[in-house]
């Protein structure tokens, strides 16, 4: 009964947009600078590029944020403190790796840095550049809201059916 | 009697207010700080390891990262040790050693405004961040017309510079340097005299002189505390001896005296960059020593000569002396040093980074002594210190 006997009809699906819009549309990243990369972060922030326009603002909580920006070198002492911050976050959540350290270890090849967190995190969005400029970042956030934008079941799984379809 | 316990509480590495991965374990008693100690390590990338498996034009895009709120002081210091290793210091070009000045006060400019941003943002003033980052876009804007990258410039080359200044570009600095000084009178205006901001920052973070000379601290830091000591006029390089300019002293200690001393520095910076701007004269930018600069791309691509120091520079690498020497620049922090060590071969043997941030940071753990958990952000800002250059 409920929801349950509806399957895959309209009601469903545009539920699952009125979810998608609602996520897309207050994303609120993790403050989380780790390098150079954060500085960067900071400019996309700041007056002239201004993230709020796209309902990003940035929380100082893992409890209240949707999407971890990995700005800058992830070491293997940093590691398992960003694992544990990406715990903590709720669902559903979502990991933008921001610029060549995060996405591949960068030039730094050595014994004490990760090469690339997506060994470890599920990354939704890569934005190559050492730092990529403010431009790239919003790029890449723009992607994230429409990857968002065409996700399946989302509002089914918020009720606990199912999962959330990812066919990006 | 009543008995209290201490309790210790966590700081970091992700709180929002330790500027980067800094860890703290604050030994609490209420809210007054018994204990802090700092852990750091977070970012470390093994930059000085890196750099001895790479010829000494290599090593230079890193030396970028390490202080990435001031990198062409970082370049500058890399720079002048090479130069110095192999002898060519004297034969850099006047045009050359003008620009380094003149970009080299732009980034301390650059590095002041994320500070002063920082510091007022942890602080609780949200409009100052605002307003030095819009400044500090005109400054990237410059960055990037010059070296095509708005924070890891590269621009500095040893013997020299990559390319010469692109057209206009003198225009953008006068016009910068004419409105920048009424920039930082805004800023002043929004905090100076500010109640909450003066009770905040006044006589929080005392240190005085003889325990900050006996830290090692170095730049603003030190000269908060009355120090007069700036390596630009004491142990000059790249010829800023032929530049008038004041070293800001203050004797309060305290973090107000140290933003007095940066907030002064930001003019004494826009009076040494007018000053080389005037003396700025067409001529080579790149000192004459095939064997050791890197030539110009036009070159490379235009003659034989060209082609083949390029190649040589590249595939195998200039070749100093055995020995090992020493150079500090005065970054927007403080001294950094840059320490060579060269076996003959076209790697460095060993690169030991002097950071400015390294040692200020040790004064924290005296600074927070018996302050409130409040003042401890206040702290850390005031010491401006960069995790990538502590680290390394």
């Amino acid at each position: 009964m409920g929801v349950e006997t509806l399957g895959d009809n309209v009601i469903t699906t545009s539920l699952d947009k009125l979810v998608n819009w609602s996520r897309s549309r207050s994303l609120w990243p993790m403050t989380f600078g780790l390098a150079c990369c954060a500085i960067e972060m900071m400019s996309t922030g700041a007056a002239r590029f201004d993230l709020d326009r796209f309902g990003i603002i940035f929380r100082a909580s893992p409890r209240q944020a949707d999407c971890i920006i990995i700005a800058g070198t992830v070491t293997k002492k940093m590691l398992p403190v960003i694992l544990t911050v990406y715990e903590q976050m709720p669902e559903p959540k979502y990991v933008v790796a921001m610029g060549a350290c995060a996405c591949s270890g960068g030039v730094f090849d050595t014994y004490s840095v990760v090469q690339g967190i997506d060994e470890y995190l599920p990354v939704d969005v890569y934005i190559p550049g050492c730092p990529p400029r403010p431009e790239g970042l919003l790029y890449g956030l723009i992607k994230l809201q429409e990857k968002i934008m065409r996700e399946r079941n989302s509002f089914g799984a918020a009720i606990g059916i199912g999962e959330v379809v990812n066919n990006a | 009697m009543a008995s209290t316990e201490t309790m210790t509480v966590n700081m970091g590495p992700q709180h929002p207010s330790t500027h980067g991965v800094l860890q703290l374990i604050l030994e609490l008693d209420g809210e007054t700080v018994v204990k802090a100690t700092p852990h750091i390590g977070f970012l470390h990338r093994g930059v000085e390891k890196l750099s001895e498996n790479r010829t000494y034009h290599q090593v230079l895009p890193l030396t970028d990262r390490l202080d990435y709120l001031a990198p062409m002081h970082n370049n500058l210091g890399y720079v002048l040790a090479v130069e110095k290793l192999f002898g060519i210091t004297d034969m850099i070009p006047e045009r050359a050693k003008t620009v380094r000045v003149m970009m080299a006060e732009i980034t301390r400019l650059k590095s002041h405004l994320v500070w002063l941003a920082c510091h007022a943002l942890d602080i609780g003033a949200m409009t100052v961040f605002i307003y030095c980052f819009r400044e500090r876009e005109m400054i990237m804007d410059m960055y990037e017309k010059l070296s095509g990258a708005r924070m890891t410039s590269n621009y500095f080359r040893v013997g020299g510079l990559s390319a010469d200044l692109p057209d206009g570009f003198e225009k953008d600095v006068r016009h910068f340097i004419d409105v920048m000084p009424g920039h930082i009178d805004t800023y002043e205006g929004l905090l100076t005299g500010n109640i909450i901001w003066q009770k905040r920052i006044q006589g929080v973070g005392v240190i005085d002189a003889e325990a900050a000379i006996d830290i090692g601290l170095s730049g603003p830091s030190l000269r908060g505390s009355g120090v007069d000591w700036d390596l630009r006029r004491d142990n000059p390089y790249s010829g800023y001896e032929n530049y008038d300019f004041k070293v800001c002293v203050e004797q309060g200690c305290d973090t107000w005296a140290r933003y007095r001393v940066r907030l002064d520095e930001m003019r004494e910076s826009v009076k040494i960059i007018r000053q080389a701007l005037d003396r700025l004269q067409a001529g080579p930018f790149l000192a004459d020593c095939p064997k050791i600069c890197l030539p110009p791309k036009k070159d490379v691509v235009n003659t034989i000569e060209g082609l083949i120091h390029q190649f040589k520079i590249i595939s195998e690498g200039p070749k100093p002396e055995v020995g090992e020497i020493y150079q500090s620049v005065e970054n927007p922090k403080g001294e950094v040093g840059f320490y060579l060590v060269s076996d003959g071969s076209s790697n460095p043997y060993r690169m030991k980074v002097r950071p400015a941030s390294f040692v200020n940071l040790q004064a924290l753990p005296q600074m927070v002594q018996g302050r409130l958990i409040a003042d401890v952000v206040a702290i850390i800002g005031t010491l401006d210190i960069v995790l990538g250059e502590i680290d390394r």
